[in-house]
This record gives structure tokens, C-alpha cells and sequence, in this order.
């Protein structure tokens, strides 16, 4: 029984398996990560890295394999029994409750008691000193309400380090966050690292996972497929492993495909939120809103789509003015948004995908009156074959993958053809395949003549998509730059406003 | 007591011929069981039983009777059946239903109001409340449970107000006429009901405003940004509630000759029942005509076969609460 890796320190998995029926979503995966290192955790989506750490962290339990951690079994039944034995698990989606204080937050569920009352001042004093630790300035007593997504995601950290884990796994932390605002996660990590935590980082973004990582590791169809001890690692390796085939990363931006002027914005702003926001956009041309988070860039795009007000400033499309007062005149005047946020804003996920895309189309489809099923159920499979679809259009969008549910949107919003086609952050949370497909996707509206604007948190995609880039820092548009002069340190000192050294984790505010 | 020993007999010597089969039979009931949906599966058992312990209860007659006695409830439920589909709730429709008719009734009487026009009246008012509720609930940012928890008291009060608390009798003899006309043996009533029904489902289904109700209950914010006037779309659903609301009244109406301040009073919790048993969540977004049908089917036949049974009305509603629990149930097991 005792062979060298129950006598090390570490996690150590074997052969894990885990099925649901007859679907085997791990096959027999080996893996060990030892204290003081990041192990980097990467593949598609669907590869088996979530149901891997769910594992680790009790949330389900394998189907087969053992577990060892420090040289003894490790058999989770729950994610409190990880979290009682030193592992936790930092979700990617927040689950904080807005009502409750940040302080109550961290607590939830083991109040500290004194007297039979909530000993509030030993609360306050606690998370005040795990929320300095993490470098973040906020008040225990207020509210989450209202509190950026970067702070909410530091908070979630904060909550797992109250248990003084010494495994903790990171879904995907920066999926919603800006790159000045994954330095600052980074930096935690470090931080834990020093301190001789044992470190699992899953994400997409490969360059976080080079700069992180001391060991990565890629997971395809639920096996292990590659495993790099030392670093640094080629990206291009790394891509490869995932996909299983040769990939290389096309950053070209060819010029614009037309010469006329497809939109014209001058002056447009919002109190307290964003303001002098002006610029022209060719047909055919793509523009990227680059920025930090909470720079303003989804404010401004979703008032020139409608979705929200704006208070001054002027939008013509065509040279004609349009009032964007809601979702349904600007559809009408050929503004069309994809929002980034696809489970709550962009789809219905329990209707069928078909009638997803139809929806803002119904009335062009009625005949003699009414809209026939087999009228939604035909565009759905034109916009299926168009857009490269794998999934069934009758089912509901929530039991496709989270790049085909992308495409979905996508293919919603072009069933007409749009003059302006705006997307907000296009790729997140889709893996690399699906990834390429959409940039494909959207080359393809420009080379057809639409103008289309991007909004990313990922420089990378922002650079490797646009012809031209808007930088916004703090409401305020601070520049607009040539392909040729954008670089990523040009975007990110128009970002942080050229002023501030070390960006920190919210524009103040 | 020796006639019923006989069957149970019978049945297990039936029984102990049909064990070779067994399995396949079990095969086939599963089957059946999948593809039915759960609210019909309930009709069916309900009517097997009732037919079963009452020789009365399988005739036309009473089936018509069942029509009937749920005519006024099902015509609110199709209304309420859409306000909970778009993630609403509607407290206010019995407070219509008296209201309306109250209205009607009162300017025919009191102020000598031909009857046709107080009727229109009567109907204004239903879509006038359905109006404020809807005005409410959207630009006022009220919650539906509480607006329309306002307008029924309100309502209630003048449905009490207008008379003083009495009631009207003596409307129009053509009027209560039509409460007795038959098409083919069909009470007039009955056609009504099933003709809301059709045209509601026709619009819930086939037209894009009814077929945004679906994406507005299933996300709001979705179907806005789908270029969809989600708040007029919600007005409207309330108006066409508090219209059906009405017009139910005119039916009770026609049929006691007279309008009670207190009418449809007890009506509410019905009509919620018809439409959760008929399969929708009060969270939106699912639901339909056709279960809120059966749905409908399953409380009238329900509280008839009860009645045929002599079980006491003060049993009857205990009966209609675990229906609603089976019917959740039932429901949430077919969504697994």
C-alpha cells in the first residue's frame, strides 16, 4: 500500500474515473499537484477539467479511482468535508448574496457566536484583515450590491481563504474580469504559492496559464493528454495539445472592405456612467472597445444599441440620426447587439434554439397571419447550416455546449443583415475551436461590408480582430488607434488613463 | 359489500392470467405513461374513478353540467393562465368579475342605460382594471402580487359601493335567454368557453405578440433586447385578463339572473388551481391553453364527482389541495 507518493506531500489522483450512465466524462485520469505550485488546467470546454475539480472538491463523487492527500485517503463527501480537510474550490460564477454585507458573505453559514448573538466586531475585524490580504479596500459592512464583478470575484477568494485551504482550485477566476484586473488575481496566487499552497489555475486564456503555471496539464474527451513538467511551454504547443491538431492563431486584419461611412457617434454620454464618446465607422470595418473592466465600454455599446439611455451625443447610421430609444428602434434602424452575457440577456436556455432565433424576427415570418412551427423550424435549420451548428434546433439552447450555444446567439442577430453588428466579448467561456469559428464568423460580416464592433476584455482578441482600437478608461474615451499602432502596451496605457502605475483593481470611484 | 368481493375476485383471477404478459403490459403502460402529459394522465385517472364509483357520471348530461359549473372559471383562467405566463400573478380577476357586472347591472337599473351599452360598460371596466394593473406592474414597478392586490380591494369595494351592498336582479329576458340556449344540445356557455380557449391558443401560438409571452416569461430582459415592447405586451396581457374577467361575469349573469356585490369572490383560488394543475410555474415562462384546459377539466371533474358522491363541500377543497400537490408533482417528474 505505502509506495512513494503516500509518503509526499501533495494531492495525489488515481485513475479517476467518473461516468453519468453510460457517458464517461474521465477515463482513468492520473494527476498529482504538490504544495507551493500552480498547476495549470487546460483543454476545450467538455473536456472534463470541471467534473475533475468537482471532484477534488466533493461537489460529486468519482466513479472510480483513489484519492491521497499528504499521505492519507482522500475520500470528499461534500464540499464542506474538502473544505475541512484544506481543499477548496473558487467557482467561476459568483454567488455571493447582494442583501447580505460583505462581511456576512464571507461568513455565511458559520456566523461567529458570542453570547448568543452574531459577534459582529470579530466578523468585521476578520474580513477586514483577509480582504487586506488580498490588497482590496473594502468596507466588511456594506453591502455586495452594487459592488463590481472584480470585487465580487476577490471576495469569493477572500471566502475561501478564511478556511486556510492548502489546495485551492480556480475555475476560470478571470473569465469575467479585465486583464489589469486578473493581474491582481495573479498576484494572490503568488501570494498563496509563497505560502506553500498547492494551486489548480483552469482557464482559456493561455498566456495566464504560461505566466502562472510551474506545471500544466491538458484534459481532451475526458483523458489526459499532455503533461508539461517544466516551463516555459510554447503556447502553440499548448493549443495544439487541446485541440488535437495543428492550430496557428491568424491575427490579420486585412483593410476594411468599404470606404463609406456606416455609423457616426458624436458626443454620446450618460451621467455618472460614461461621456464624450465620438467616432466613425466604415463599412466593413471592425472596431475593438478595449479597456479595463468597469471602464465603460458595455454602457457605451448598449446605449447605441438601445438597451440602455443615453443623455447626450448624436448616433447616425447611413447619415441618417437615429433615436435609439430601445432595443426595437435600433433593431429597426440596423443596430444590432450581441450582449455579453448569454445566459441572461442573449437566450432563452430552456426554449428551443430554433424559436431563440426567430424571436426577434417573428413578425417578418407571419404568413397570412400566423407564424407556422415549420416556418421557425426552417430558418433554424438555415441558420444552423450557415452558422455550423452541432446540436439539435427543436432542443432547448441550454443542452448545447457553450460554443454552439455562442453561435446560436450569433446566428440570431444575422438572420437579417445588419448595418452595425455589435458584439460584447464574443468568445467567453467557449473553448479554442469554437473560438476560431467565431472570429471566422465575424471577418466573414466585415469582409461583406457590415460594421461591427467588439468589445473584449481579451487584448489579444481585441488586436488580433480589429482594424482600428478605441481605448476607454474610467467613462472616458482616451484614444483611438491604428492597427498598426496598436500595441498591447499602447491599449493598456490609454486603458488605465496614462496615469496610474500599477492598475489597480477598480477605477476609483 | 358481496358484489364488490366478487370483483376483487375477478380481478385477481385475472390477474393471475395475465402474469405471463406482465412484463410487456408494463412495457406498454410506461410508454403510454411518457408520452402522455402529466395533467391529461390526471384527467384520466380522475374520470376512471369517478366512472367507476358513480353509474351517473359517464353520461352526456353530466359532462355538459361539468362545462357548466366551470364555465365562469375557466374563461378567468385563460386570462390568468397568460398573466402567469409572463411571470405575473393576477389577484384581481373575482374582484373584476363583480365589479363588471355590478357596473353593468347597476347603470341598467338605477340609470335606465340601454343593455347593450351598460354591457360594453361593464366589459370597459374589466379592461380598464386589467389596464391599471398592467400600468402598474410595468411603468409603476409594482409588483404584480401587490398591484393587483390594491385593485382587488379597491374593486371589491366598489362592486359593494354602486349598490350599496345589494343585489341587482331582473336584467333583460333575452339576455338570461341565452344562459338556456343549446346549439346541438351544446349549452351556449360551453361554446363560449372553448371558443376563448381556441382563439387564445391560436394567439399564444401562432401569433408573434402571443408567442412573445413565452420568451417574456422565460427572460424579460432577452426578450427586450430581442427588439420585443415587453411592457406594452404586459399591459396588454393584463387588459385581455381583466376582459375575460368580465365576461365571465356577463355569463354568471345571464345565469342567475342577477349580480350579487360579492360574485366570483371565492373564484381566485380556482382559478390559480386550474392553471397550476394545468402544468404552468408561477415563475413563467411555461404553461399553455391546452393544460390549463385540462387543468380546468380535472377541477370541475373533481367537484362533480364529488358532489355525485355526497362528499361534503367542506371536504371538497382538501381534495382539490392535494390535486394540486399531484399534479406539481406529476409534472415535475414528466420534466426529468
Amino acid at each position: 500500500m505505502f509506495d512513494a507518493a503516500h509518503s509526499e506531500p501533495g494531492l495525489v489522483c488515481r485513475k479517476i474515473v467518473k461516468s453519468y450512465g453510460s457517458i464517461e466524462v474521465l477515463k482513468s485520469v492520473d494527476l498529482t499537484l504538490r504544495p507551493g505550485t500552480v498547476l495549470g488546467l487546460i483543454g476545450e470546454n467538455g473536456a472534463g477539467k470541471s467534473t475533475f475539480n468537482n471532484i477534488i472538491a466533493g461537489v460529486v463523487a468519482p466513479s472510480g479511482g483513489e484519492m491521497v492527500l499528504d499521505g492519507a485517503p482522500y475520500a470528499p463527501q461534500s464540499p464542506s468535508d474538502a473544505l475541512a480537510r484544506g481543499v477548496a474550490l473558487i467557482h467561476q460564477e459568483i454567488r455571493l448574496l447582494p442583501e447580505l454585507s460583505v462581511a456576512e458573505n464571507l461568513f455565511l453559514g458559520r456566523l461567529p457566536m458570542r453570547g448568543g448573538r452574531v459577534d459582529r466586531a470579530s466578523m468585521e475585524e476578520q474580513s477586514h484583515a483577509v480582504l487586506a490580504r488580498l490588497g482590496m479596500r473594502i468596507d466588511p459592512r456594506r453591502r455586495v450590491r452594487g459592488l463590481s464583478m472584480a470585487r465580487q470575484q476577490g471576495i469569493e477568494i477572500a471566502k475561501a481563504l478564511l478556511r486556510d485551504p492548502r489546495y485551492i482550485i480556480f475555475d476560470e477566476p478571470t473569465a469575467s474580469l479585465g486583464e489589469a484586473d486578473a493581474a491582481l488575481i495573479f498576484e494572490q496566487i503568488y501570494r498563496l504559492r509563497e505560502d506553500g499552497a498547492g494551486v489548480i489555475y483552469v482557464s482559456h486564456r493561455l498566456d495566464e496559464i504560461t505566466t502562472l503555471a510551474d506545471h500544466v496539464a491538458c484534459f481532451r474527451d475526458g483523458n489526459k493528454v499532455a503533461e508539461w513538467h517544466r516551463m516555459p511551454v510554447a503556447k502553440q504547443d499548448l493549443i495544439n495539445a487541446m485541440v488535437g491538431r495543428e492550430f496557428t492563431f491568424e491575427h490579420h486584419a486585412p483593410q476594411p472592405s468599404g470606404d463609406r461611412i456606416a455609423m457616426r457617434v458624436d458626443g454620446l454620454g450618460r451621467d455618472g456612467a460614461f461621456g464624450d464618446i465620438s467616432f466613425t465607422l466604415r463599412q466593413g470595418e471592425i472596431l475593438g472597445f478595449a479597456g479595463l473592466v468597469g471602464a465603460g465600454r458595455t454602457d457605451v455599446v448598449r446605449a447605441i444599441a438601445g438597451a440602455d439611455r443615453a443623455d447626450t451625443g448624436t448616433i447616425e447610421v447611413d447619415g441618417v440620426k437615429v433615436h435609439a430609444v430601445s432595443p426595437k428602434a435600433a433593431i429597426a434602424a440596423g443596430i444590432v447587439m450581441v450582449p455579453e452575457d448569454r445566459k441572461g440577456l442573449g437566450l432563452n436556455l430552456d426554449r428551443a434554439a430554433a424559436a431563440n432565433i426567430t424571436l426577434p424576427w417573428e413578425r417578418t415570418l407571419q404568413r397570412f397571419g400566423m407564424i407556422r412551427p415549420s416556418d421557425v423550424s426552417e430558418m433554424g435549420g438555415a441558420q444552423r447550416d450557415r452558422f455550423d451548428i452541432r446540436g439539435r434546433m427543436g432542443l432547448p439552447v441550454g443542452s448545447m455546449s457553450g460554443g454552439n450555444q455562442q453561435k446560436v446567439l450569433l446566428a440570431k442577430w444575422l438572420v437579417r443583415e445588419p448595418k452595425v453588428f455589435i458584439v460584447d466579448e464574443p468568445t467567453r467561456g467557449v473553448d479554442v475551436g469554437a473560438k476560431m469559428a467565431i472570429y471566422e464568423i465575424i471577418r466573414g460580416l466585415a469582409a461583406s461590408g457590415i460594421a461591427v464592433i467588439v468589445v473584449s476584455s481579451e487584448l489579444e482578441e481585441v488586436l488580433g480582430l480589429s482594424h482600428r482600437v478605441l481605448v476607454m478608461s474610467e467613462g472616458r474615451q482616451t484614444g483611438i488607434l491604428d492597427r498598426k499602432d496598436a500595441t498591447p502596451e499602447s491599449v493598456m496605457a490609454l486603458a488605465v488613463g496614462g496615469k496610474a502605475v500599477r492598475p489597480q483593481l477598480e477605477p476609483s470611484a | 359489500m358481496s358484489e364488490l368481493n366478487n370483483n376483487v375476485d375477478t380481478a385477481r383471477a385475472a390477474g393471475t392470467g395475465l402474469t405471463m404478459g406482465a412484463g410487456r403490459l408494463f412495457g406498454v403502460i410506461r410508454a403510454v405513461y411518457g408520452a402522455i402529459p402529466g395533467p391529461l394522465l390526471g384527467l384520466i385517472l380522475v374520470c376512471v374513478v369517478f366512472s367507476w364509483l358513480s353509474p351517473y357520471f359517464l353520461t352526456t348530461r353530466n359532462f355538459i353540467n361539468i362545462f357548466s359549473q366551470v364555465s365562469e372559471i375557466g374563461i378567468m383562467a385563460a386570462g390568468a393562465a397568460l398573466v402567469i405566463l409572463i411571470g405575473g400573478i393576477d389577484l384581481s380577476v373575482g374582484a373584476v368579475l363583480a365589479v363588471s357586472l355590478m357596473v353593468n347591472a347597476w347603470l341598467y337599473r338605477d340609470f335606465g342605460v340601454p343593455f347593450v351599452l351598460s354591457t360594453l360598460v361593464g366589459l370597459g371596466v374589466g379592461a380598464l382594471v386589467g389596464f391599471v394593473n398592467g400600468i402598474l406592474s410595468t411603468y409603476g414597478r409594482i409588483q404584480p402580487f401587490v398591484a393587483t392586490l390594491a385593485t382587488m380591494s379597491a374593486c371589491s369595494g366598489i362592486a359593494l359601493f354602486v349598490t350599496n351592498g345589494g343585489p341587482v336582479t331582473g336584467f333583460p329576458e333575452w339576455f338570461t335567454a341565452l344562459a338556456t340556449i343549446r346549439v346541438a344540445g351544446i349549452p351556449l356557455e360551453m361554446i363560449i368557453l372553448v371558443s376563448v380557449y381556441l382563439a387564445v391558443a391560436f394567439w399564444l401560438n401562432f401569433r408573434p405578440t402571443g408567442r412573445a409571452l413565452y420568451a417574456i416569461g422565460g427572460s424579460e430582459e432577452v426578450a427586450r433586447l430581442s427588439g420585443i415592447d415587453t411592457q406594452k405586451v404586459k399591459i396588454l396581457v393584463y387588459v385581455i385578463a381583466g376582459l375575460l374577467a368580465a365576461l365571465a361575469g356577463l355569463i354568471l349573469g345571464a345565469r342567475l339572473d342577477s349580480a350579487h356585490p360579492t360574485a366570483g369572490a371565492g373564484d381566485l383560488l380556482s382559478v390559480i388551481a386550474v392553471v397550476v394543475i394545468g402544468g404552468a410555474s408561477l415563475s413563467g415562462g411555461s404553461g399553455g391553453m391546452f393544460g390549463t384546459f385540462i387543468g380546468l377539466l380535472i377541477i370541475g371533474v373533481l367537484r362533480n364527482g364529488m358532489a355525485l358522491l355526497n362528499v361534503s363541500p367542506n371536504l371538497q377543497p382538501v381534495v382539490i389541495g392535494v390535486a394540486i400537490i399531484i399534479a406539481v408533482m406529476l409534472d415535475r417528474r414528466s420534466q426529468r
